[in-house]
């Protein structure tokens, strides 16, 4: 479970707020997409909850603890991360980048080996075929199978996830979004993940977040956004992929 | 095979030890400081551009002005350690600069992802950032490495070995078999260090990818050896030699050479083990000698009277050699054994058919044409006070005055570059190029006598003193011009040249 209350960042003391008073709950097992614009405060919220970013003010509840109370460094191994652009270490092979957590936690090991060996397994990069490669040897998709793995394999309850699937092209991206919802399903996750695709959003939230200049214009369930937009921001948002659908619609009726 | 080359050839394995010795100890410590440096820098903006600014102006200090100024602020300590400090100094710009600049080419998603994931700052440096910079701080090491190899030739100034000892003494002695000897030696030297670094970040960069392992097992193999051989090269330097029982100094031409030679050759006669250090610079010399790291060198009465006393009148040659032997034994607790016997002036010196062109015989006839004239003096003479004493004595100044090495302005005279030189009297070239020394009758020129300076921890040795004061008194000018000559015009070796001496003597 994780709780923001009355969040607020400032990078001016407070002249200007990046976020101001962004309050969101997200419930265990639930996905949340934080969607907007860039400059939007998205990725800071997000980074503020495993303390990249501190807030300027305001309570942040991961698992029931005021992880503004907590060691950053401990907090930020607990909590899975996957990043823009990736962030693959280019000098680690893909079995010692997914073993890098493990080994901070100083794991033994076997059970780091047998820990990357699974995982690997459930994102689909066998550790036999892919464990000894290195990044730059793998396709974008399959370096961001590697950063999910990477995100998991310490089993973390939560994980936080910006643009994960954004450099990714279209096919691979919607196999990855198809492959990632199941295994946070089968996982159970806690997943809070930034994001500037609305169809994205709507094809993998339980709950989405639209943010505008730092605040939270409106957040509940795919259904509620596309039936009940209450904001014209909103409205512009969720139009792309309506005139879409019903395009295509249009398209496979004419056949 | 050519007798001078293998005569060269025989000093190689010493050359080439002590050449390695002093590079990988220099790139050693320059790597253990520098690279902490960078660190530092690259953390702390406030500290980065100060800290490069500085080291950057070290790096512009030349590099004979950074060896004579350490060697002044260990005392006039000479040998390994000046050097070392020297070539160590040079050594943190590149490696420094390259560190701060791979640690910032580390790309900031990665460094986030590395942050994201629970490291803390130290293993986020230890563990992502300097091993994504080694690339880049390999470049800077390999850049140090040949610099610091070129330089090493250098620390010949200061009395310590290296492949400089065949440049220098090649060029004082015009053996340019010796200075092509030194140059390709360090040349290959420079180029085997670099080429192994490679090697070895190659080895390093390859070793969990499974590319080609019967080609990788190659290079590692030789790669072993050869790093072997140069640990073991450059160890045996290090393991205790006898230590000599005399350090024999000496200044960097001709002449100072052949006394050197001479002084060893007596000395071991007697049966002592003796030790060279030659092409020194004649401050460092001195200091050397009064603290004791050398025992005996040949200097010259006018040098200390000028340089040292800073005295700029000339009170005739009796008086002056009372003077430096009282400074000499007063101020620096020194010794002085004595005069050998001949002096080495300094003196006006032309082409005869330019002289007789202009109607010149001595510097008097010279002062109405002497501003149209373009003259010739050694590294130091135009820096000295005895340019102050000829131009306000004679009322005289040159159209140009340039600067030579000493073993380069004799051809330069003779070429008709210039019109005349400031030439040493008792050079054998002034014969052998048929040169007119000018008269100087006014005195402006002091006098040269050569004279032996001796450490007083030897003076105390009864045996030595006797072997050195057996020399005072025996060699005229004549003599020391044809040992010179025998160098400097017949292309002969300086052993050539003492055992010539030696029979002159006896």
């Amino acid at each position: 479970m994780i709780e923001l209350q009355n969040i607020e960042k400032s990078f001016d003391l407070g002249r200007s707020f990046v976020v101001s008073d962004v309050s969101l709950k997200v419930e265990r097992g639930q996905l949340l997409c934080l969607i907007g614009e860039s400059g939007s405060g998205k990725t800071t919220t997000l980074k503020m909850i495993n303390r990249i970013q501190e807030p300027s003010s305001g309570t942040i509840i991961v698992n029931g603890e005021n992880i503004l109370q907590q060691d950053p460094v401990k907090l930020r191994r607990s909590i899975g991360y996957v990043f823009q652009g990736i962030g693959l270490f280019p000098h680690y092979t893909v079995l010692n980048n997914v073993a890098a957590v493990p080994s901070l936690l100083r794991w033994e090991g076997s059970l780091i080996h047998s820990g990357c060996e699974e995982i690997l397994e459930m994102v689909g990069l066998p550790i036999k075929d892919y464990g000894d490669r290195y990044p730059s040897q793998l396709s974008g998709g399959q370096q961001q199978r590697v950063g999910v793995a990477r995100a998991l394999i310490a089993k973390p309850e939560v994980l936080l996830m910006d643009e994960p699937f954004g450099a990714l092209d279209p096919i691979t991206r919607a196999g990855l979004q198809e492959e990632f919802k199941r295994i946070q399903r089968l996982l159970n996750l806690t997943v809070i993940m930034v994001t500037h695709d609305m169809t994205e959003a709507l094809l993998m939230a339980d709950q989405i977040a639209v943010m505008r200049k730092g605040q939270i214009l409106q957040m509940g369930p795919p259904k509620e956004l596309l039936n009940r937009p209450e904001h014209d921001y909103v409205r512009k948002l969720i139009e792309l992929p309506r005139n879409r659908a019903s395009r295509l619609e249009e398209l496979m009726d004419s056949l | 095979m050519n007798q001078n080359l293998k005569e060269q050839l025989l000093l190689l394995p010493e050359y080439f030890q002590g050449h390695l010795t002093l590079t990988l100890i220099a790139l050693l410590l320059g790597i253990l400081l520098s690279i902490p440096l960078g660190v530092w820098a690259a953390q702390s903006p406030r500290i980065k551009r100060p800290l490069l600014a500085i080291i950057s102006v070290i790096q512009t200090f030349p590099s004979v002005a950074i060896l004579a100024l350490v060697v002044a602020l260990l005392g006039g300590k000479i040998g390994v350690l000046p050097a070392v400090i020297a070539l160590v100094l040079y050594s943190i710009l590149p490696i420094a600069r390259n560190t701060v600049t791979g640690l910032d080419s580390v790309p900031s998603e990665v460094l986030e992802a590395a942050m994201g994931i629970g490291m803390n700052p130290q293993q986020v440096l230890v563990k992502i950032k300097l091993p994504l910079a080694m690339p880049i701080i390999i470049a800077g090491i390999r850049t140090a490495t040949v610099w610091t190899v070129g330089l090493a030739t250098l620390s010949t100034l200061v009395g310590a070995t290296s492949f400089g000892n065949y440049i220098f003494t090649g060029l004082q002695t015009r053996n340019l078999v010796s200075v092509t000897v030194g140059s390709i030696a360090a040349a290959a030297m420079a180029v085997i260090l670099d080429a192994l670094i490679a090697g070895i970040q190659w080895l390093v960069e390859n070793r969990n990818k499974s590319i080609n392992s019967s080609k990788y097992n190659r290079v590692r193999n030789i790669l072993v050896g050869a790093v072997l051989l140069i640990v073991v090269g450059s160890l045996s330097s290090i393991l205790p030699r006898s230590e000599p029982d005399f350090v024999v100094g000496g200044k960097g031409f001709t002449e100072q050479y052949i006394i050197a030679g001479l002084l060893a050759a007596k000395l071991e006669e007697s049966g002592f083990n003796v030790e060279q250090r030659l092409g020194l610079g004649t401050e460092i010399v001195y200091s050397a000698t009064a603290n004791n790291t050398v025992d005996i060198y040949l200097e010259y009465t006018g040098t200390v009277w000028a340089n040292r006393m800073k005295n700029s009148h000339n009170p005739g040659r009796d008086s002056v050699m009372r003077g430096v032997f009282n400074h000499v034994e007063r101020v620096d607790g020194m010794v002085s054994v004595g005069a050998l016997g001949f002096q080495n002036l300094y003196a006006l010196a032309m082409r005869k058919d330019r002289a007789q062109e202009l109607g010149i015989d001595s510097i008097e006839d010279m002062i109405p044409v002497a501003h149209n004239l373009i003259a010739a003096g050694d590294l130091e003479f135009f820096g000295r006070p005895e340019w102050i004493a000829l131009r306000e004595t004679y009322g005289i100044d040159f159209s140009e005055k340039l600067t030579f090495d000493a073993a380069l302005m004799y051809n330069a005279v003779d070429d008709r570059q210039v019109d005349l030189i400031v030439a040493y009297t008792s050079d054998g070239r002034v014969a052998a190029f048929d040169l007119k020394i000018l008269e100087d009758p006014r005195s402006a020129f002091l006098p040269y006598d050569g004279i032996l300076v001796a450490s007083s921890s030897a003076s105390k040795n009864p045996v030595f003193m006797g072997v050195i004061e057996s020399l005072v008194g025996q060699i005229s000018d004549e003599e020391m011009r044809e040992a010179n000559r025998i160098v400097d015009v017949n292309g002969g070796s300086i052993l050539d040249a003492v055992s010539y001496l030696q029979s002159a003597i006896d």
